[in-house]
């Protein structure tokens, strides 16, 4: 039991916090973009898993690490736009459409990269990002690289972006009540469409993250569900990215912690702890739910002159 | 420019929605074909050979389908009172654990005894499984969508769990799978020599139950009523919570089934690659059928044809046999865009 406690206090677990939290922060602030518009997005999962393999195969043909990551926002801002499209001017199901554009997503990378790396061959690997050297300390802070900064640094920006800027407030005025919007002049189709795109862009990222930093090769399923609990963490957060940031830290600080204590109890299935996660996003909620306000025209298809 | 819901619709716009749907699954097939460097109408030859062109090939498809129309009732029934089952996946594995629990040695018996027992107990292990995010919804406001879709993932360790340990078949070498189910709780194969089995017959007659149950009977009213507005439906006296708990008891016990006829007519046992997914294609093929359950026997087989019929494509040319979830998701995508020239029409 000491050894449990002592796994507290290591520099590695908190290291490992960092990495596991940084695509679920990118996951989390993409959906959350969305649906303070109103947009629940199920492509996440599928977003994740495409932008994770366009970021890895542009580098692997040569591309620098930042292009890798701007191939992935681009290519995730184009499932955005295709769930965009379906689910705002053409009013249909979002839960549906999510779903669709999952699959498709996830199925796309996986013919990709069958075509591009043979089966049975052993996964191709990059040279991911390094811990960068922070300016004072000139060493490396918690092994944190790049994008683990870009994705805290997003969260600051959209907390902004939502809160103070006029931006931000016509954004959660569409989720809020579309048709009120609409009569103040805001375009309803185009900012929630933008919305979409933009955050199933930064979703993508959370992807991309995966592969050219917290691993440095692509695997078919890699994402493994990162994307709904990164939905989870949206409704955890009460809409709020600070929040969600706050419950994207304590799950990864469970989730790296889970990981040692496997040693520790070598006794009990090690499946039993990597429940644990999914055990917990669905704890959480409880709770968190009741109380709850969400977007009140969350996952309502506004149709101009329809009420 | 407005759009203007349309009050019907004619047949002609029905029939040009469906070539524009199969016109796109087949030029964006090409196109992936012909990425992978394979003849591309040889390819499709060999995909429809694969899927309709023997005998053999046509019972395989069946075959497929099965589980399909079990997944696709589930979602059908669930979301056509707005509850979001996404957890199909899961429920079919519970009922797969069922099956192998009861049908392997526990309970001896007849098959005509054993086989409704163990499928009770599928059902019912699927239901439970849908229970919690029911009543977590109803109760405590917690997103259906989330709940069932993370249980998805529980349930896999779960099974993982199980076949390598508690209910690992010790003759099994060192596989991870539970011990195979008694012969009594086998079902029976409907043509020889092929892996066609009654479980087809059971699906295509639970199709036609619950179209009935659906047009025709008060509990098929009052959960439409409650889909089409809950608040309504309460003030109307509709007990909206009593028809939510059955339509999970149903919608569950349909996935859970779904598990129990792969392993009593298929398998035989119970492994962590039971289903390829035949959870989430489940949604596909409810969608495709617009939630009718006439249509989900329709759209399962259709689906499960160019799962076989890719399978078959990519043993003869080196095309990945994701080439079917591309398309299948495309046509899913495709559909819906459809479905909104259907209901609307544009104004200037």
């Amino acid at each position: 039991m000491n050894e449990a406690l002592d796994l507290f206090f290591t520099a590695s677990l908190w290291a490992a916090v960092l990495r596991i939290a940084t695509p679920l922060i990118f996951g989390m602030l993409g959906e959350l973009i969305c649906e303070r518009a109103g947009v629940v997005n199920l492509g996440i999962e599928g977003i994740m898993t495409f932008g994770a393999l366009a970021a890895w195969l542009s580098v692997f043909h040569g591309a620098t690490l930042w292009q890798g990551m701007a191939i992935a926002a681009a290519s995730g801002a184009c499932f955005g736009l295709l769930h965009a499209l379906l689910t705002v001017p053409m009013a249909q199901s979002q839960h549906v459409t999510g779903l669709g554009i999952t699959l498709l997503a996830t199925s796309l990378a996986s013919y990709i990269y069958r075509l591009a790396v043979p089966a049975k061959s052993t996964p191709p690997t990059i040279a991911p990002f390094t811990p960068v050297d922070l300016p004072f300390l000139n060493a490396p802070f918690l092994q944190a690289t790049a994008p683990t900064y870009l994705a805290l640094g997003l969260v600051v920006v959209l907390a902004y972006v939502l809160w103070r800027t006029p931006l931000g407030l016509a954004i959660r005025m569409v989720g809020e009540h579309p048709q009120g919007a609409q009569a103040q002049g805001i375009s309803v189709f185009s900012l929630r469409t933008g919305c979409v795109v933009v955050g199933s862009a930064i979703m993508a990222l959370g992807g991309a993250f995966l592969t050219l930093a917290a691993f440095n090769s692509f695997v078919i399923n890699m994402v493994q569900g990162r994307g709904w609990m990164a939905l989870a963490l949206v409704v955890f957060g009460a809409w709020r990215p600070g929040l969600a940031l706050l419950g994207a830290l304590l799950y990864a600080w469970f989730d790296a912690y889970q990981l040692r204590l496997q040693h520790v109890f070598p006794g009990v299935p090690y499946q039993v702890f990597l429940m644990a996660p999914y055990v917990l996003s669905i704890a959480v909620l409880i709770p968190m739910s009741k109380r709850a306000t969400g977007p009140q025209a969350l996952m309502m298809p506004f149709v101009k002159g329809e009420r | 420019m407005r759009l203007e819901r349309r009050t019907s619709t004619p047949a002609s716009l029905v029939l040009l929605n469906i070539a524009l749907v199969l016109g796109l699954m087949a030029a964006t097939g090409s196109v992936l074909i012909a990425q992978a460097g394979a003849p591309v109408g040889a390819s499709w030859l060999a995909l429809l050979n694969g899927a309709f062109g023997s005998k053999l090939a046509i019972t395989e498809t069946l075959t497929r389908a099965t589980p399909l129309i079990f997944t696709g009732l589930a979602c059908a029934i669930a979301f056509r009172s707005r509850l979001w089952n996404i957890g199909a996946e899961g429920q079919l594995y519970a009922g797969a654990l069922a099956v192998a629990a009861l049908g392997s040695g526990v309970i001896q018996a007849p098959g005509y005894v054993l086989i409704p027992i163990v499928m009770l107990a599928a059902a019912l292990a699927g239901a439970a499984m849908l229970m919690g995010p029911a009543l977590l919804k109803r109760y405590m406001n917690v997103d259906d969508v989330v709940t069932t879709l993370l249980l998805n993932f529980i349930m896999a360790l779960f099974v993982s769990i199980m076949v390598q340990g508690p209910m690992r078949d010790p003759m099994s070498m060192g596989w991870p799978q539970t011990l195979p189910v008694l012969d009594e709780a086998t079902l029976d194969k409907l043509i020889t020599q092929s892996r066609l089995h009654t479980g087809l017959l059971l699906a295509l007659a639970l199709s036609v139950v619950l179209a009935l149950m659906e047009s025709r009977s008060v509990f098929g009213l009052q959960r439409r009523a409650v889909g089409l507005n809950p608040e309504a439906a309460r003030f109307a006296g509709i007990p909206a919570t009593r028809v939510l708990l059955w339509t999970t008891m149903i919608s569950g016990g349909l996935a859970g089934i779904a598990g129990a006829v792969e392993v009593m007519g298929m398998r035989g046992y119970v492994t962590g690659d039971l289903s390829p997914g035949f959870g989430y294609t489940g949604v596909i093929v409810a969608m495709l059928a617009q939630l009718h359950p006439l249509g989900v026997p329709v759209a399962a087989v259709l689906v499960a044809s160019v799962f076989v019929g890719a399978d078959a494509m990519s043993r003869m040319f080196n095309v990945p046999s994701f080439i079917a979830d591309v398309m299948v998701s495309l046509s899913l995508l495709s559909m819906l865009a459809g479905s909104f020239f259907l209901s609307y029409r544009i104004r200037r």
